[in-house]
């Protein structure tokens, strides 16, 4: 196993740049070598998936990285229970091709499926169903990781449950991980029965999600860029997997943005065009069939989307306010994103359930979630994030790790008493730029 | 879901041949992978089980040693019962530098890449010949197409197998046998796990595993992938010698 230096190696956010020793290993049994291998100089390592992290988790600049998304194979499927056991470097594109034909789906599936399934126990990775049944992580049946001091440690509810836990939504530091099984949900259908409707004020984003309870799932695009009376409109979309019809897992993505796009592409013009567009199209009100592709996917039908920002790249956002505080909160974030003149090309807005999570790091909680996207316009940028987090941090919220790369220490600490927990039980050959940057300032 | 196909896979750990065994359990064919090593044939096949394919069965095989290869190859064919596709994967890309010092080397990679692959290759036409279809798939590389300073021992025993899989196609022409060369550029495999990739050039092994499947349905002899390096190639096969002389490839 060899390793070499990679100084292009970037996380999804482009913001964060810097050199890596990375070794890539093909089959399980090379990953002690190829994580001996990436450390040497440094001395750390990192297990890194498809880099779908926004931010500064799936990095270790500096140090060492374990590319794992050569370990894709499958381990047992077992088509009468549903249960799959796969190397932790398979996609959940992958999963979803072998488990749709068979009448099985993913339990929680987040915005994209090309993450691998290590990636989303790491960061216990919730989607539009977390108010139906949490994050992915009560989903996790059992799995396998590799730690420098230890070796193999398989775990479960029943077995090493404190690594177990913390290995969900652990950032990637409590061991390597090697294989995971999950249990796979039932589907009659690869369609699922969409209904769009607009909501004219966020008011109506918070009746309709109340009223849309029943429905497994929901979530809802938001124009940040509308102001006033209009403040907070935007499009609410639930759906259920359809109860009858073929069996069809998607196709192959469509094309890919080839080049970085100039930094300047998405501007407030330019968003707040297609915003308008986006609110009036007839789409927005459409009820009827759609394939789990375009519901769950939308965004994967654009190769590195990530390049229409330029070479500056962009910072996600993703905050959690508690149900208590959200009606105010929330309209005090789009307030102030409004006034800022900056425009959020995605804005994502949802409510979370209550279902706790077996990992005490995982993001989600009862509350109501937001996620935005900004060009990195620098300082300024920076500035309006700050006034977000502030805004998030009055209401006892907190905010998503594997987002922004920037997230201050303070509140990454406040927000997450358990992070000394997850330091102890932290393989000490495994550290993350975001963890350097958590435990290592003051 | 079609019938079943009988897919044999000669060095089915290599990763192309993984790719392309995917693409075939998904389909639900049954596979017999032989390999040399135990454990990982055993995760491979694992994996296409869990994929979809029918049956799964792996033989553990030398195949660069051909001592006894056509008693070998019947076993393979008599637990497969017969073969459909048979696809020709296993190589070792070697040192070139190696192989100008050692000639023990140098022989080990001809062995391994030309002098059994050839073997194989004869055997699973004679099967095919005897059952009168079926269709031989084999990886050679671009390697072959002209002999360069920096790889000339692996590209001399890619070219020989080029030619054999040539001739056997020819041979097979107007019969409803196939024979498909392929000739894969820069893939990004363990194979070239030390070099430094990226760039337009490199391409991924289900890329290669897709239009080998491609090639198969369209019976095409022989396919550069991804395609433009048959441009690529054309290009430096026909460069005269003072330019070519001046190159580093």
């Amino acid at each position: 196993m060899t390793a070499r230096d990679d100084d292009r190696l970037l996380s999804w956010g482009r913001v964060h740049r810097g050199r890596h020793r990375v070794a890539g290993p093909a089959w399980p049994q090379d990953v002690a070598f190829a994580a001996a291998a990436s450390s040497e100089g440094a001395g750390t390592t990192l297990a890194r998936g498809l880099g779908r992290s926004y931010g500064d988790t799936c990095l270790n600049i500096g140090g060492g990285l374990v590319a794992m998304t050569g370990l894709d194979r499958a381990i047992a499927f077992d088509r009468t229970s549903g249960i799959l056991r796969a190397d932790a470097g398979m996609s959940l594109d992958a999963v979803l091709r072998l488990a749709v034909p068979a009448g099985w789906f993913l339990p929680v599936t987040p915005g994209t499926k090309f993450v691998t399934l290590g990636g989303a126990v790491a960061n216990d990775v919730h989607g539009k169903n977390h108010h139906a049944v949490g994050c992915i992580g009560r989903h996790v049946r059992r799995f396998a990781i590799w730690r420098s001091d230890r070796g193999v440690v398989e775990c479960g509810p029943d077995t090493e449950t404190e690594l177990f836990k913390a290995t969900i939504g652990g950032l990637g530091l409590t061991g390597i991980l090697l294989w995971v099984e999950i249990s796979l949900i039932r589907i009659a259908s690869s369609s699922m029965t969409v209904e769009n409707e607009r909501f004219d004020t966020l008011d109506g984003f918070f009746r309709l999600a109340e009223a849309s309870a029943d429905w497994p799932y929901t979530v809802a695009w938001v124009d940040t860029l509308s102001t006033g009376d209009r403040l907070g409109r935007g499009v609410f979309s639930r759906g259920r997997h359809a109860d009858a019809g073929s069996l069809e897992a998607h196709g192959s993505g469509g094309p890919a943005v080839p080049v970085d796009a100039p930094g300047v592409l998405l501007n407030r013009w330019t968003v707040g065009a297609f915003n308008r567009l986006y609110y009036a199209k007839p789409g927005s009100a459409y009820r009827g069939a759609q394939h789990y592709d375009g519901f769950f996917y939308p965004l994967d039908r654009l190769g590195n989307w990530n390049r229409l920002y330029g070479r500056r790249g962009f910072y996600q956002w993703q905050g959690l306010v508690p149900p208590s505080a959200a009606k105010p909160a929330v309209h005090a974030l789009l307030d102030r994103i409004a006034r800022s003149g900056e425009a959020s090309f995605l804005a994502v807005l949802k409510n979370f359930g209550d279902m706790a999570s077996p990992g005490p790091m995982s993001f989600p909680m009862a509350g109501t979630t937001l996620a935005l996207d900004f060009p990195n316009r620098g300082d300024r940028t920076l500035a309006l994030l700050g006034d977000l987090d502030q805004i998030v941090a009055e209401t006892g919220g907190r905010l998503y790790p594997a987002k922004d790369g920037r997230l201050p220490v303070a509140m990454f600490r406040s927000g997450y008493p358990a992070w000394t927990d997850l330091e102890r039980l932290r393989d000490p050959m495994l550290m993350s730029s975001f963890w350097r940057r958590m435990t290592q300032s003051e | 879901m079609p019938e079943p196909k009988k897919i044999l896979i000669l060095g089915a750990t290599s990763a192309i041949a993984e790719r392309w065994a995917r693409l075939r359990a998904t389909r639900g064919d049954r596979l017999l992978l032989v390999g040399r090593d135990p454990g990982k044939l055993s995760i491979v096949a694992d994996d296409l089980r869990a994929r979809g394919a029918t049956e799964v069965l792996v033989a553990e095989s030398d195949l660069a040693d051909t001592d006894g290869a056509p008693q070998r190859f019947a076993s393979f064919l008599e637990r497969l019962g017969g073969v459909d596709v048979a696809l020709v994967a296993y190589g070792v890309l070697g040192n070139q530098a190696d192989a100008q010092a050692d000639t023990d080397r140098l022989e080990q990679g001809l062995r391994t890449n030309f002098l059994s692959a050839a073997i194989w290759c004869e055997l699973v036409a004679g099967a095919l010949e005897t059952a009168g279809a079926g269709t031989l798939v084999a990886i050679s590389s671009v390697a072959g197409d002209r002999g360069r300073r920096s790889n000339y021992a692996y590209g001399a025993a890619k070219a020989g197998l080029s030619v054999y899989l040539d001739g056997l196609a020819h041979r097979f022409a107007g019969t409803p046998v196939t024979v498909v060369a392929v000739k894969p550029g820069f893939v990004d495999t363990p194979m070239t796990a030390h070099v430094q990739k990226g760039g337009p050039l490199w391409a991924t092994p289900e890329r290669v595993a897709e239009d080998i499947e491609r090639a198969i349905a369209k019976r095409r002899p022989v396919v550069y992938t991804p395609w433009f390096w048959w441009g690529v190639m054309l290009i430096i096969r026909n460069l005269p010698r003072m330019i070519f002389n001046r190159m580093n490839i």
